[in-house]
């Protein structure tokens, strides 16, 4: 963890992420009472921090670099992909929730249903970011393309 | 009205701890999966619960699915276009965006033939 990046955040980028979430949460309720929650559940996995946070990682890392003399664009660029490349472990993580609220909802407490839900969202996630991490496929490949050079 | 003050109250707060979660964690990989935070669902799905019963609120997360899918191949395509072509990211995020409106509605439509 690292608390320093609390304060590299502007006031008004805070601002600007409370506001975005606020919008896309009221505009997800408007959406599913005007064409029902088929459409409206569509927008409950809408990207709604994604864009800002990626601008933000951007931002930072040049900011960084610019402090010790760099030109941190590209840097920068590579870090908010990096940051791309998390979300889309914790997309799987998140269709996981989906499929928890899907199957839990009818017939159980929402508040329950939530917590567990969250649960199986931040250990799918955390899970697929650990195996990439170690990269515990791409060992296996490497072992059998040595075995088929062996054969 | 004043369900909807709440729901901008509410997802603005639990967008925000989100994103803030998200900043303080290292390395940016494990961070990154904040960025798909159910942010939104977390906010919402209680409040529906209470006005429209679990039933209407068990078909959002019907379709959330589909959003979450499409969300997948969206973060992998911004994931890749910065990577490769090096290009900024707030419009990049944006631009691709129609990527997340075609899958989602796609899948959505889709299903749909099925059931």
């Amino acid at each position: 963890m690292d608390f320093s990046s609390l304060r590299e955040t502007q006031p008004h980028e805070y601002i600007i992420r409370f506001l975005f979430g606020g919008v896309c949460t009221v505009s997800a309720g408007l959406i599913a009472k005007r064409y029902g929650p088929g459409i409206g559940g569509l927008f409950l996995a809408f990207p709604a921090i994604f864009p800002a946070s990626a601008s933000l990682i951007e931002n930072h890392e040049k900011k960084r670099k610019a402090e010790h003399g760099f030109n941190g664009t590209i840097r920068g660029r590579l870090a908010a992909s990096i940051d791309a490349s998390g979300a889309s472990l914790g997309c799987i993580g998140l269709a996981m929730f989906a499929l928890t609220l899907r199957m839990a909802l009818p017939g159980h407490v929402a508040l329950h249903t939530l917590v567990a839900a969250s649960v199986v969202w931040i250990t799918i996630s955390s899970l697929l970011w650990s195996i990439s991490r170690h990269r515990i496929f791409h060992k296996r490949k490497k072992l059998t393309d040595q075995r088929r050079q062996d054969v | 009205m004043s369900e909807f003050v709440m729901r901008f109250l509410i997802g603005g707060a639990v967008v925000s701890l989100f994103a803030a979660i998200g900043d303080v964690l290292r390395p940016k990989s494990f961070a990154g999966l904040f960025g798909a935070a159910p942010s939104i669902a977390l906010a919402t799905v209680g409040l529906t619960t209470s006005k429209q019963g679990s039933q209407y609120a068990a078909a959002e997360a019907h379709s959330m699915i589909f959003g979450a899918i499409a969300f997948f191949i969206y973060a992998i395509s911004v994931s890749r276009v910065l990577a490769r072509y090096k290009t900024a990211a707030l419009p990049t995020t944006i631009i691709l965006m129609s990527v997340w409106f075609a899958v989602s509605i796609g899948l959505w439509r889709w299903w749909g033939r099925f059931s």
